[in-house]
């Protein structure tokens, strides 16, 4: 018998006295749920232009009198926003940071995939729509994959065309490399500051159309509700983040391309200020989240270093192009200076126990075997103190080498410099170590979300008018996300994908702007400013980020590159308890009508507190192991991911049943028409 | 590490601040500057002291965010051996006892929003002016279709590194915004995709910098000597080449 969940009177977070026994005890299961925009009857390759051209317009003259409200400025976020202002949609856009050019897009610095085929190594449309299911575990929408695959060549023009710097051969074309997970050489890049160009790019377009009058922008803003009336979204509630002003802002459809949730961690690669408000407010007015639990856990980090450290680096995965793996053989050696190694006794093991991908095998799998390496006990770098299921303490070195010696005799310094000088540099910066001279040490951390909210082929959720774009959104990583197909997603939703599918709804819903004092907008206000008055009046003891710090490592222990069944039902229990805490003890200082970045910060640790649960309910019922989400009992003898076809080849798209109350699961099934369902392989 | 800071404290709206000392022990070399200052506002928290509002993002050099001035220089320079911005300064340039000062910007195109907190935005009109290229969504021709040297590209590429931090006006004694300008100018007028606006946004682009309120260029370097990207002098040539060509080109002028 499940224990009872009691709730608290204060807040209704449930607190967890004991561990519940079985799945039904933390969700139900609700109806089934399908995508029934695009047409599946067609061949892969017409869907969408049988999409587009039988979704309904609307004309020039009538775009002016529509409102778009779209949150975030980041690739997917600030190309819609150009685009749509462009097209001569009123759009209202906002951002937390001072200025839209400052969105987390900047920080990717790999490069972006498109299946141009400049290097005429028998690259095509299918192709890279074919790498990206089976990088993605076959746990993605065939659909989107495939539109995602198509236009990714027009992205590239519409870059170029913008002045985004690609790096160039000496003839003046374009330069490409390759990256995880694939054969051909597809990837665009920009020095390693793809992300950076690409987004100043978007930003500029915005920009022209801020000039232009099309796009009203709202920095320092946070969205902090979704306004929802008669079952649509009409509009959003914000904060002004320097006035503290609470206010609504409303219109015909609104946008969410506010990026991923790899926060909930505490540490990872993302941005400080990345959060999922936004997504999490929509899921509570109704917006189903899909697959919450796949998170990509990136192998090429700077490992960690300290018990303050505020976030992860990422080195860009682009080095392992030319850097090798590898960990001493002996455990004795692990202290060693590496060059001091002989080759003999070095364990490239990537190139070892997958020969035909070697150093650039995908994300999750590389990320494993790291793991595994220093779980054997020949990790590199120093000590770092953890603590166990059982409370107990042990050291383990987490770190493994890059080698570039091997790409330095090859090209020389200036060769390797030029490729990835400004990586090495940044390595130098955060670790005093210089890794022309010495191996880089890497080791795994959180990175991608692929999990985010569910939409349909026109980008739209169970909510109508509501709109989630990029990273934000679920649709097409599957369980874990190819290297350079971030950008390439974000930029895609927003240049190509939105302003085809938005005028489908916008044609037959144009209701306008609604006032202030409509009862869904003073609801959404209300709540809104209870929910901030309630984090100031609690005056307790404990920081905010104490609070977030423990929940990260709840979710990294138990919800992270492994998970088992035992650890995510005693993951829920703490986290449920912690949350109780922090709304009893968290001390919020300052006051709601300034600038208040305390403030800030427990809102959306509120928001992670209840994601954070979601994610490992969702991890708990995946009984499978794929892509990012490995599940201790399920794996092969020989360690890899086993998957459950039979059984999960679906969507796990969840809906919010109230505060304390068990969560409803959705799920899509995934059909495979045009690819084949097989088990990954990479040896 | 055991620190003396002394940190502008300003209040929103405020006319004046001031700078207040404050302890702080137990800094590790290994922590960012920020890093440091997280550590300092977990404990005036504990203390019941409001913290210090300064911003930052991705502390990852990269988003532009960050950026007070440390010691007198912009991101630190004067304690860093290589280029920097605030997020990526680590306390391994300080040593256990240091008395270190932090200020907000100072520049009045940038006003001061709170404590170390100051408003940009005027970085961003500045692109309004014409930042960009204008070519609409959907309709680019094929990238190779347009070929671009090599030297020329990485030129362009050179300039478009700037993060837009402002580093380069809270260096400069008369406030100017020519490096920030410059970068955007040269970016563009590099590539043949951006030479049909080339004069037309030199002018328009420098008109809205004299209207932000920037001064001009007079030539000192400051602000190539704190720019965490390493944006040269040399762009801001190209800028004032481009502008003066702009007067004798019919191109020049809105039309």
């Amino acid at each position: 018998m499940p224990d009872e969940i009691k709730t608290t009177a204060a807040t209704g977070a449930p607190v967890a006295t004991s561990v519940p026994a079985s799945d039904a005890d933390y969700y139900t299961i609700g109806e089934e749920i399908n995508d029934a925009k695009a047409n599946t009857d067609l061949p892969i390759a017409e869907v969408w232009p049988d999409r587009q051209f039988h979704a309904k317009l609307v004309n020039p003259a009538n775009r002016r009198k529509m409102t778009i409200v779209i949150v975030g400025t980041g690739l997917a976020g600030a190309a819609a926003a150009a685009s749509l202002g462009e097209a001569g949609y009123n759009v209202l856009n906002f951002c937390y940071q001072d200025s839209p050019r400052r969105a987390h897009s900047i920080a990717a610095q790999g490069g972006i995939n498109a299946a141009k085929n400049y290097k005429n190594d028998n690259d095509s449309t299918f192709r890279l729509f074919y790498d990206t299911v089976k990088g993605g575990d076959y746990r993605a929408r065939e659909t989107n994959v495939y539109r995602l695959a198509a236009v990714s060549a027009n992205i590239i023009d519409q870059c170029v065309a913008q002045g985004v710097p690609f790096a160039r051969e000496y003839g003046g074309l374009l330069d490409t490399r390759s990256f995880g997970g694939v054969q051909v050489q597809r990837t665009f890049y920009a020095r390693g500051q793809t992300g950076q160009q690409l987004l100043i790019g978007a930003y500029q377009a915005l920009e022209r159309q801020i000039a232009a009058g099309t796009v009203k922008m709202y920095p320092r803003h946070e969205m902090l509700e979704v306004i929802v009336k008669d079952g649509k979204a009409r509009g959003i509630v914000a904060r002004d983040m320097v006035t503290g002003e609470v206010t609504p802002h409303t219109g015909d459809a609104v946008v969410l391309a506010t990026g991923g949730y790899g926060n909930v961690f505490f540490l990872s690669t993302n941005a400080m200020g990345c959060n999922v408000t936004a997504t999490w407010r929509a899921h509570r007015k109704g917006a189903y989240f899909g697959n919450p639990c796949f998170t990509q856990i990136h192998p090429t980090c700077i490992p960690v270093h300290g018990e303050n450290q505020s976030k992860l680096t990422l080195m860009s995965e682009s080095l392992r192009n030319d850097g090798r793996i590898w960990v001493p053989k002996k455990v004795e050696d692990c202290d060693k200076d590496p060059r001091q190694i002989p080759e003999e006794d070095r364990d490239y093991y990537l190139e070892r126990i997958y020969p035909s991908f070697g150093n650039l095998v995908p994300r999750d799998i590389a990320s494993r075997q790291a793991k595994n390496m220093c779980d054997e006990g020949r990790g590199v770098g120093p000590m770092v103190k953890e603590t166990d299921e059982d409370g107990n303490t042990r050291q383990v070195r987490r770190g493994v080498y890059l080698d570039f010696s091997d790409a330095i005799s090859r090209l020389g310094k200036g060769g390797v410099e030029a490729k990835y000088g400004n990586l090495f540099d940044m390595y130098k910066q955060i670790t005093s170590d210089d890794p022309y001279e010495v191996p880089m040490r890497i080791y795994p951390a959180v990175h991608y979300t692929m999990g985010g909210v569910w939409v349909d082929y026109d980008l739209q959720t169970t909510i109508p008018g509501l709109f989630v774009a990029g990273e934000a959104n679920f649709s097409d990583h599957g369980a874990n996300r190819l290297g350079a197909s971030a950008l390439m997603q974000g930029l895609a939703d927003g240049y190509f994908v939105l302003p085809n599918t938005i005028n489908d709804y916008l044609a037959d819903n144009h209701p306008g702007q609604l006032p202030d004092d409509d009862p869904a907008v003073a609801e959404a206000v209300s709540t809104t400013n209870e929910r901030i008055q309630k984090l100031l009046s609690i005056k307790g003891s404990r920081t905010v980020d104490s609070f977030h710090k423990e929940l990260g490592n709840i979710m990294w222990e138990y919800c992270g590159m492994a998970r088992s069944e035992e650890g995510l039902k005693k993951a829920i229990g703490l986290i449920r308890e912690l949350r109780e805490e922090f709304w009893r003890d968290v001390n919020v200082l300052g006051e709601a009508e300034d600038l208040n970045q305390t403030l800030e910060r427990a809102g959306r640790v509120v928001d992670f507190f209840e994601l954070g649960e979601l994610m490992c309910i969702d991890a708990l019922h995946r009984r499978e192991s794929c892509g990012g989400h490995f599940r201790v009992e399920h794996q092969t003898e020989e360690g890899e991911a086993l998957r459950h076809d039979d059984e999960f080849t679906y969507v796990a798209a969840w809906e919010w049943a109230g505060e304390g109350a068990k969560p409803v699961l959705h799920k899509e099934p995934l059909v495979y028409k045009a690819i084949e369902l097989k088990q990954r392989s990479y040896k | 590490m055991k620190l003396t800071l002394k940190i502008w404290r300003q209040a929103r709206g405020a006319q004046q601040g001031k700078l207040v000392d404050y302890e702080v022990d137990g800094v590790s070399e290994d922590m960012s500057f920020l890093e440091m200052l997280d550590l300092l506002n977990e404990e005036l928290t504990v203390k019941g002291e409001e913290p210090v509002a300064f911003d930052s993002d991705c502390r990852e050099g990269i988003c532009g965010m960050c950026g007070v001035v440390i010691n007198g220089t912009p991101h630190g320079r004067g304690n860093s051996p290589v280029p920097t911005t605030t997020c990526q300064l680590h306390m391994r340039s300080f040593s256990d006892g240091d008395t270190i000062t932090i200020e907000p910007w100072k520049a009045e195109p940038f006003p001061v929003v709170k404590d170390l907190v100051v408003d940009r935005t005027a970085f961003d009109r500045i692109i309004q002016a014409g930042g960009f290229i204008s070519v609409n969504t959907g309709s680019a021709p094929d990238a190779h279709s347009v070929p671009a040297p090599k030297l020329k590209a990485d030129i362009a590429f050179d300039n478009a590194t700037c993060i837009g931090c402002g580093a380069c006006v809270a260096a400069c004694p008369n406030a100017s915004a020519m490096l920030f300008t410059s970068a955007k100018v040269t970016h563009l007028a590099n590539l043949p995709q951006g030479q049909p606006e080339r004069y037309l946004r030199v002018k328009n682009m420098v008109g809205q910098h004299d209207a932000e309120g920037f001064g001009n260029c007079s030539n000192i370097g400051e602000c190539a000597a704190v720019c965490p990207k390493g944006i040269p002098l040399e762009s801001i040539s190209q800028l004032n080449r481009d502008l003066i060509s702009s007067l004798f080109r019919k191109d020049g002028f809105k039309g």
